[in-house]
């Protein structure tokens, strides 16, 4: 009995600490320019599939191609802004909606002409090694995505809430013109911000490869579950989104151990409306008043 | 000006005909000419099952230089002309009615995809062109109502399957208790009618204690392995592709369970010895040839044809072994039946598959494979286990 409910609490926070921490780069970017990368799924992707090149197949060493993919990653996601975000926004469309997705898909398929379509298997000493909880082995690499997630999310809300840098970043998002007056280069900052939800969407990649398989599919269904978990958390909170994350990777595992697999994604996407019926903001969210 | 340039057309008209029968007259088989007889293919040649296409591919090959250096048939060379269906039902559809209408092809082969293979079934009874289906397994495939059939198999068939995943269980693993795992799409629910129809039929000596469905996009599986666990399941029945196949056994592997794992074959079709790592070969599954078999005269043959053609030296080069040994012999029975039609007809051709007395294959002897009742060339004792060793796929003793 102990194991079936330790079961799907070590897998519900493994797979659910990965959304959570997918989809804190939707927070980011939303926090400072109301405006998310609807294809972070993409950009994970991506991450994962650079860090297989560079690693696996041109035999690059771990530190190196962990940081390269990285650096990729981000400089794509700050490329999405400028190209799929920044124009429309400047003429007060939501088309970015619709544009940022579309560029996804670009990349996907460009992926898969270039990568392939065979999905592949990352290799990782850190999945390969592993302790023992209560007669359950869990793996470093799965131990460490929760605490990853977690420090991350903590150290976000702490620079955004606290720090004056985090400050400059909230008045662009607060009022943009009022900040380009008080000398904040909004665009470098909406900008910046985008490069780090890149970047998460690639820590997210690369940490979630050697458990998954890689390929150009791998991050559409995380893309979509990582965008329910940010608005179940709220988006305007970053351990609001972390917890979210946890929440749905936990209630998933649950409904599966109890009621069978046949349902899972039906019930939790299910509970996710639910809750947002109850609390439209999410659950961390502030209400948002809109003054038109 | 016009009355030249009339004549410059028409001499360039007579050198491109010129050139085009030169072609045809002097280049190797690769060339198709009007007396050639032309074989289709529709299969996965890209995307996720490409080696599958690819394997077909070349079983076919190597058949049909043999049967050409051999002179033909009818006195004619065949020529094999290959059609990409991505995995798709509709481009298969397309490309099968190309095939018919625009090359006619005297018969056609069909890939790995059972959906695919299903929508080209009515095509091919419909034109009245003989199907060779030589990976598919789906049951309806063959018996698709019909009548008369044009769809031959020469390849495994899920119930048959079901049933042989089922015997091995029980005498390799002494299974009492079964856990299936099965992928959520129609493959995964035909399989599961196929599995309890055949615990149904073995009396009470086995009884499945769990069915779990498997998402394409699962990451972990412990929960639904950890289910079964608690059911009580002591052998583990896998209908899966190579990737979510793979999530499975890491998940099993996590959970440091060491319950067996008998599989379909849908996790050869992949990497999935990569995607798995160490605990690959704790998988058995189930296979119609494997190259590693004691070697015959036709397996010398077919592998030294096979080093010729595509640098095959030793029998683990050989990718996706199934489609290769599967469409080779197909299309030795397919020639030996135009052969005995004497004619190119459809319907002489269906009649005369279904007469052949004798032939030694690759993967058997066979004997009146077909019948005007039973298109399966294949048949459960033909059926063997190998897993995965160093990357070789190895007959399990």
């Amino acid at each position: 009995m102990l194991e079936q409910l330790c079961l799907p609490l070590v897998s519900g926070l493994g797979v659910g600490s990965m959304y959570g921490l997918t989809a804190l780069g939707y927070h980011v970017t939303y926090r400072v320019s109301k405006t998310v990368n609807f294809s972070q799924g993409s950009s994970l992707m991506l991450a994962a599939v650079l860090g297989f090149t560079f690693q696996v197949s041109l035999n690059w060493s771990v530190h190196l191609s962990v940081l390269s993919s990285l650096l990729i990653t981000a400089l794509w996601s700050m490329l999405v802004e400028r190209i799929a975000v920044r124009p429309f926004v400047k003429n007060r469309s939501d088309a970015w909606l619709m544009s940022t997705l579309a560029l996804g898909l670009v990349l996907e398929n460009a992926v898969l002409f270039l990568f392939g379509k065979d999905p592949r298997g990352m290799p990782s000493s850190w999945q390969e090694s592993y302790f023992v909880i209560a007669g359950l082995r869990v793996s470093v690499l799965q131990a460490l995505i929760p605490l990853v997630g977690i420090a991350i999310s903590l150290m976000l809300g702490w620079i955004l809430n606290k720090t004056r840098f985090g400050k400059s970043l909230l008045a662009v998002s607060l009022n943009l013109e009022a900040a380009k007056i008080m000398g904040i280069n909004a665009e470098q900052v909406i900008s910046f911000s985008y490069a780090i939800s890149g970047l998460l969407a690639g820590i997210a990649g690369l940490m979630i490869a050697p458990i998954y398989t890689v390929s150009a599919s791998m991050g559409t269904l995380f893309g979509i579950k990582a965008f329910a978990v940010a608005i179940l958390g709220g988006l305007d909170s970053a351990p609001g989104v972390m917890f979210g994350g946890v929440l749905l990777g936990l209630i998933e595992a649950l409904i599966i151990t109890f009621l069978g697999s046949t349902y899972a994604l039906m019930f939790s996407f299910g509970i996710t409306i639910v809750a947002l019926f109850i609390m439209p903001s999410g659950l961390f969210g502030k209400k948002s008043i809109k003054k038109i | 000006m016009k009355h030249i340039s009339n004549n410059k057309l028409f001499s360039f008209n007579r050198l491109s005909i010129a050139t085009v029968a030169a072609f045809c007259l002097s280049l190797s088989s690769f060339s198709v000419c009007a007396d050639d007889i032309k074989i289709g293919l529709v299969a996965a040649l890209t995307g996720p099952s490409a080696q599958s296409g690819e394997s077909i591919t070349r079983g076919l090959t190597v058949a049909i230089d043999e049967i050409n250096a051999k002179g033909g048939v009818l006195g004619k060379k065949i020529v094999l002309v290959r059609r990409d269906d991505e995995s798709s039902p509709p481009k298969g559809v397309v490309a099968a009615r190309e095939l018919i209408s625009s090359e006619k092809v005297v018969a056609f082969f069909g890939g790995i995809d059972t959906p695919v293979s299903l929508a080209i079934t009515p095509i091919a009874n419909q034109n009245k062109v003989p199907f060779m289906d030589v990976w598919a397994a789906g049951t309806k495939i063959t018996q698709n109502g019909a009548n008369p059939n044009y769809v031959f198999r020469v390849s495994a068939q899920d119930d048959l399957v079901d049933i042989a995943l089922l015997k091995y269980a029980q005498q390799k693993h002494g299974a009492k208790k079964l856990g299936l795992i099965l992928v959520n799409n129609p493959w995964g629910e035909s399989n599961e009618k196929g599995l309890k129809s055949a615990v149904a039929a073995g009396g009470s000596k086995v009884e499945i204690v769990g069915v779990e469905k498997l998402e394409q996009t699962d990451i972990d599986v412990t929960p639904q392995l950890g289910r079964l666990k608690s059911a009580g399941a002591d052998c583990i029945i896998l209908v899966a592709n190579a990737a979510p196949g793979a999530q499975m056994m890491k998940s099993r592997e996590r959970m440091g369970w060491k319950v067996p794992v008998v599989s379909h074959w849908g996790i050869s079709g992949g990497r999935f010895d990569e995607l798995v790592g160490e605990t690959a070969g704790d998988v058995h599954f189930i296979q119609t040839y494997s190259f590693f078999s004691k070697p015959t005269e036709v397996s010398k043959k077919v592998m030294s044809s096979l080093g010729t053609h595509y640098g095959v030296k030793t029998p683990a080069d050989v990718i996706a072994p199934v489609g290769t040994a599967n469409a080779y012999d197909a299309m030795q029975l397919l020639a030996k039946a135009i052969d005995k039609a004497k004619s190119t007809d459809g319907d002489e051709i269906r009649k005369a598959m279904e007469q052949i007395d004798e032939y030694s294959g690759l993967i058997k002897n066979y004997k009146k494979p077909f019948s005007p009742t039973d298109h399966e060339g294949l048949a459960p004792e033909d059926y063997i286990m190998v897993h995965y060793e160093g990357g070789k796929t190895i007959p399990v003793n």
